[in-house]
Formats: C-alpha cells, structure tokens, sequence
C-alpha cells in the first residue's frame, strides 16, 4: 500500500494536483484540481476509510467507479480517473458548473411553467442515462444540477447497472437512498426498477410546485413506509394551482405501484412536451385496489421473489417493449393512398408493442420564418384543417385516447421540423411515406431521405407498392413531410 | 493474462471447435479446462483428443466427474449419464482414458482457484447452485476468485467483508468487473451442454479485471444428427436445441 499522504492543496494524484477542499465529511472529502491533460474544471472525491472497514463506504466507492467510468454525454459529470482501494482511492471528474436544483427547492414553490421545464430537464437526463443502463436511485435536488448543456446528474454512489452486479447487496434489502425521494419499491429492497427514478422526478416536481415533498421527510422506518399506504387522492389537492396535465403528470409519476408511473422516461418528456394533451384521469379512484394488490404482493414475497416481482425484464427490453412511435403523414392533399399505407405500417409497428405510444404528425409549410399564420379559405388557422384532418387519419387505428396525440407542426422546412421534433420528444421510431421520385425531387433531395440521414432514430420508409406511381407535381408551397 | 476457461465440453465437437475458433480470434494467453470433457455427447474421442493438443500447448486441464466415471464406473449419476458414460468408455482409446485418468481435481494460480464444482470437497463434486453453495465454497479456500463448471448453469457469486453472499447472472457477452475488496465465485456455463434456456455454446473471458462469458451459437443440428446416429439416448440431442 502506497504511504497516505496528508491531504493538502499542491498535492499531486496521479497527474492530478489538489486544489481547494470544498467538502469534508464523515464518507469523505471533495477537492478541486488541475491536471495538465484537461481544460475543464475537475474535483476529486475522495472517500475516507481503511480498507476492510466501513463497507458501506467502499461499497459507494465502488458503484460510482463502475457507474462513472460507464457513462458518457451532457447529463453526467466527465469521468477523468480513479484511484485504486489499495492505493489511494479517487474519483476524479469534471466540476460541473451550474445551480444545484436544491437552491431552487429552496426557493419554492415556484411558478407552474418553471415546474414543466425543470421536469423537461429532469427527464431529458433520465432518458440519456437510463439508455446507459444505469438507474440513479437516489435523485433529490441536491444531485441534480442545472448547466447550460442541461440537468447533469451525480452522486451515483447508490446507482445500478442493469447488466452488472448489484454492489449495493440485494440480500440486505435494506431501503438506501434519500427518505423524502424513495420510492416505494426501493423502501421494499427492491433496486430494480427504472420507474424508481421517474418516482424521484415526481417528488421534486411536486416539492417545487407546493414547497413540500410529497410525502414530508420521515426519519424513521415506519415514517418511510407510510407513502406505501398513501393514497394518491390526498396528494391531489396541493396540486390544484398547477394547470391540470402537469398535475396529472406529477400524480402518474408518483403512483404507488411502478406500474402506474410512466413505463420510461421518454413518455414522462414526451408528457412535459405536451401537457396540453395529457389525458387527465381520475388517479385517486383507478389506483386504489391495484395498489393494495401491489404492496400485498410485494411484502409477501420473501427474498428475491420478492426483488424480481414486478419487473423480470431488462432496461432493454422495457424500451423495446414501450417506444414512442411518430408518424408521419402528409396531409395536404387530404385522403391519399400513401397516407393510408403508413397507417397499414403503422398498426403492424404498434401491434407488436403494447406499451408504446403514437404521435401522429403533419407539417404545414410555411413559406417564410415569422410569416403570419397561414389561414384556409374561410380565414380559420390551416392548422385546425390539418389538426382535423390528422385526428381523422388516426381514427381507424382504434387508439385509446392516452396512447395517442396529433401535433401539426409549421415550419419551412418540412424534413427539419420533423427532425427537430422526434429528437425533442424523443421518438424512437419514425414511419413515413416517400412517393415515387421526380427529376426535381432527386435534385432537391426528399423529405424522406433527410430524416433518413439526419433523425437519430430508427426510420421505416413506406412506398406504395407496384412502383408504378410517377408523381411529377413539384411540391408547393403546402405540401407536407412525405410529399417527396 | 487474458485466460479463456472452457468447462462440461461433453464430447460436443461442434461447439468446442465453435469456441476455440471464437477464443483464436479474440486472442488469450491461455487455455483452462475445468472438466467433463466427455459424457453425453457423440464425440468424445475427438474432444479428448483436441484438449490433449491444448495440454501440450499449455492448457491447465482439470478432472470432471464425467472423466472419474470413464475409469471409476458412473456409481451416482442419473441413468441418462450413467447410459451415456457406457457408450462414451467404448469409443475411448487407452490412451484417452490414461490421459482422464491422470487429470487433477484443482489448479491454483496466485489468488485464483481453478476447479470443477465445488472447492468444497472437490472430488465429492457438489453442485454450485445457491448461495448456501456459495458460502460453503468460499470457507473451504482462501482463493479470492474461484472458477467452477458441472451446474451447466452460469451465475456469479461475490461477496465484500462479511457482508452476505450476493449472486448475479452474468448476461451473454458483457465484461463483468472485478473489485479488489470483493471475493467471486463464478459458475463458468458449458461449453457442450447449456441448461440456462441459452443454446449457445459458452466460454469464459478471464481478465485481472473482469470476466465475460461469451455466447456462440454453433451447428447444434450436427450434434443432434450424430447423436441420433449413436445409441446414446435421443433425448441428448433434442435438449441442446432448447439448453436444457
């Protein structure tokens, strides 16, 4: 074992030169640093114990190694390095720069729309870090921070990987994380549900929104239990002032049982996108003898039964299994063959999946940026004629009202608007028409083939079949994202 | 070193040349065999034959209790083996059987403990299938990562301090990683037999880091075909379609 230096400003890790000490506690201490190799602002976290005591200290020490050293992207702190238990044992990362979403918790409540684009923030980093394999499990304000690039998670001293070992210790079962942020099927043991984290998002949401946590800050076991038994309807009221779909969304969120909250961050955003369209429910009176069933069902069971109950699949299975699905139709020549066709593929994509959600989508073409709305010919707004219209083309999937929604989208470039909105939502699966290609559309490029290139999702291309169809009208001024 | 270990080969020529083809081309340092080279499957002579190759080569290569019973009578097994163990010993030439014969029951190399079931009494060969398993497993060596077969059934135990045993299934092809203050005990799934519902044949990644079990679908319609041929049961080659 390497002789442990006093730590002190000036002292050299491994390239790393400690800065300012930040935070000193009883787990350790966080200091900030410089190494030559990297621009950014870096800290090192250094956790405090002898090897071979504390375990719960190592074993925080380890998760966040292994979880760290595997994420990448806006929504995490940069990895830099680590140090070995042996050794000197580090964390070294980059310094995130921003306002801890405590600070803001501190200041609530606040307003409503401030509520919806935190929750928009908050879900936008979950999607991106539950795509990783890695669900926090101990999300509360004082781990979120706002940067400019967006909410950036840390501390995953307490996080899961879905296809590595558990290092917390499942026989244990013991509840760990943050009381007034728990879900209830952590305060079971239970580590292995994404919708934990959604459960989390949903408790600061409503903290921001009334300046309380939902269910108080218990401090003892029992405390903690209590939001097993909580009924949702008492949660409503507190709720009232908030416009009612970011109401509903906070509610779902916090459902008892995993099952009732969102099956993955995506719908949570897609929702906050489009609280407009959440359908709203009566949460209280649909949650209750489910959720009786569901705790019954998960205190009974002893041991892993009981840690595995409601969710045997994997992270990659629950998004395969719940995608949101856009199509794309063009509508501006009203009822059309290739616009019937997507909707054949359509049904087939849905068929398969029965967790995922539709969102129909039509693009009206302006002609230019900032040009005033464009009206039909009896002066009402295009876009109710195309909103009609789109709501129409759905009708014969048979849709249950909250598995779908209809957005008319307007812009000038058609390919970018339908690109921007399935990265914005975030769209797993496009399905669109392209029709049989032209001199000019080959000249142009077609909408098809630039979502094609340019979405970062997957893209199913409809044609009609036969191949014989030859559409030599130039798209004007109106026409929408298939028309090419 | 990067070592690969191959356990329960149980004379499947297809899927142990699926796997040494596939380990050729990742490139290791090693080869260990944690035994059951014959038992069960159409070609033993060839298997016995290409694992005295890797011996000469260098390869560590254990007993199973599949080997034992070549020499020792199959006293013990379920009929299904026992019946298989029959046909195996008359397609053995005395040189195979001097070379299963001779083979040792454990390998240990610096922390590592190499052996075919449990380190707990190996030549008693107890399954590892639970915890309890596990924890017997681990009081009976002071190595900090043992390395076994015979379950068929890949699953990973590990513990920190003295902290209860954890278990964790490793999933097909992903690198586990090893932590220093952890102690591990990792059932290596087969090679010529699977029963985790996974046809695809198996073998172990061993690095100082971590380990990955990596999962290769070979030609099980070849072995069902030669099996049907032999009279060793049907029923042999009908499970390697479902890996159980």
């Amino acid at each position: 074992m390497m002789e442990r230096k006093a730590l002190a400003p000036g002292l050299m890790i491994d390239g790393f030169t400690l800065g300012e000490r930040i935070f000193a506690g009883g787990m350790g201490s966080v200091w900030r640093a410089t190494h030559p190799d990297y621009a950014l602002p870096i800290i090192l976290k250094i956790p405090f114990f002898a090897p071979g005591e504390n375990v719960s200290a190592i074993i925080a020490f380890e998760i966040e190694e292994m979880i760290m050293k595997r994420l990448s992207g806006p929504h995490v702190p940069k990895f830099l390095g680590s140090g070995e238990l042996a050794d000197l044992p580090y964390i070294a990362m980059e310094f995130v720069e921003g306002e801890s979403l405590a600070s803001l918790t501190d200041a609530a409540p606040v307003a409503a729309d401030e509520v919806a684009r935190i929750g928009q923030l908050l879900a936008r980093a979950l999607v991106d870090v539950h795509r990783q394999q890695v669900i926090h499990l101990d999300l509360k304000p004082g781990n979120v921070i706002l940067a400019k690039r967006g909410a950036v998670l840390i501390d995953f001293g307490l996080a899961r990987h879905d296809k590595l070992p558990d290092l917390m210790g499942e026989e244990t079962g013991l509840p760990v994380g943050s009381a007034p942020y728990m879900s209830p099927e952590q305060i079971l043991g239970d580590r292995t549900h994404l919708e934990s984290d959604i459960f989390a998002v949903g408790a600061m949401l409503y903290e921001l929104a009334t300046a309380k946590p939902p269910f108080g800050i218990p401090n003892t076991r029992a405390g903690l239990k209590q939001r097993l038994k909580t009924d949702l309807a008492t949660l409503a009221p507190a709720l009232s002032g908030l416009p009612p779909g970011l109401a509903e969304v906070i509610l779902r969120s916090l459902a008892t049982d995993p099952a009732d909250r969102y099956p993955t961050a995506d719908h949570l955003l897609f929702d906050l996108n489009h609280l407009d369209q959440v359908v709203v429910t009566d949460r209280s009176k649909r949650a209750d003898g489910g959720v009786f069933a569901w705790v019954g069902q998960m205190l009974g069971r002893p041991g892993e039964a009981k840690r595995t109950s409601s969710r045997a699949t994997s992270l990659d299975q629950r998004f395969a299994s719940a995608p949101l699905i856009m199509a794309a139709v063009d509508l501006s020549r009203g009822a059309d063959p290739l616009a019937e066709m997507v909707r054949v593929h359509v049904r087939r994509v849905l068929a398969a999946e029965p967790r995922a959600r539709l969102a129909c989508v039509t693009v009206l073409r302006t002609k230019l940026i900032g040009e005033d709305k464009p009206t039909d010919d009896a002066g009402r707004p295009a876009y109710i004629g195309r909103l009609v219209a789109v709501k129409d083309w759905a009708r014969s999937l048979n849709l249950p009202e909250e598995k779908v929604s209809y957005h008319v989208l307007e812009g000038v470039d058609a390919a970018a608007a339908l690109i921007e909105y399935a990265h914005h939502n975030p769209i797993d699966h496009i399905v669109m028409g392209a029709r049989a290609s032209s001199s000019l559309r080959r000249h142009l490029g077609s909408v098809s083939s630039r979502v094609v290139a340019e979405a970062r999702c997957t893209v199913t291309v409809v044609r009609l079949g036969g191949g014989g169809e030859a559409d030599e009208t130039p798209p004007g001024p109106d026409s929408a994202p298939d028309e090419s | 070193m990067r070592l690969a270990v191959l356990t329960d080969i149980h004379g499947n020529a297809e899927a142990l040349d699926a796997c040494l083809e596939h380990i050729a081309s990742v490139g290791v340092d090693g080869h260990v065999i944690l035994g059951d080279i014959v038992g069960y499957g159409p070609d033993p002579g060839y298997v016995v034959e290409r694992v005295m190759e890797l011996q000469r080569r260098g390869a560590v290569v254990l007993l199973g209790n599949h080997d034992e019973a070549i020499a020792d009578g199959s006293g013990g097994m379920s009929e299904l083996a026992a019946e298989a163990i029959g046909w195996t010993r008359e397609q053995l030439t005395d040189e195979h059987k001097a070379f299963l014969a001779g083979l040792p029951l454990t390998h240990q190399d610096g922390n590592t403990l190499f052996v075919h079931a449990s380190a707990r009494d190996p030549g008693d060969w107890n399954y590892v299938i639970h915890r309890l398993h596990a924890v017997d497993c681990f009081a009976a060596t002071d190595a900090r990562r043992i390395l076994c077969g015979h379950t068929h059934r890949p699953i990973l135990f590990h513990q920190i301090a003295d902290r209860p045993v954890e278990e964790f299934v490793p999933k097909p092809n992903t690198k586990v990683p090893f932590f220093k203050a952890r102690r591990y005990l990792a059932v290596i799934g087969s090679v010529g037999q699977p029963r985790d519902h996974n046809p695809n044949t198996c073998w172990a990644l061993l690095e100082p880091d971590g380990l990955t079990l990596n999962r290769i679908a070979y030609d099980i319609d070849a072995t069902a075909r030669k099996i049907a041929a032999t009279r060793l049961p049907r029923w042999l080659g009908l499970r390697l379609y479902e890996g159980r």
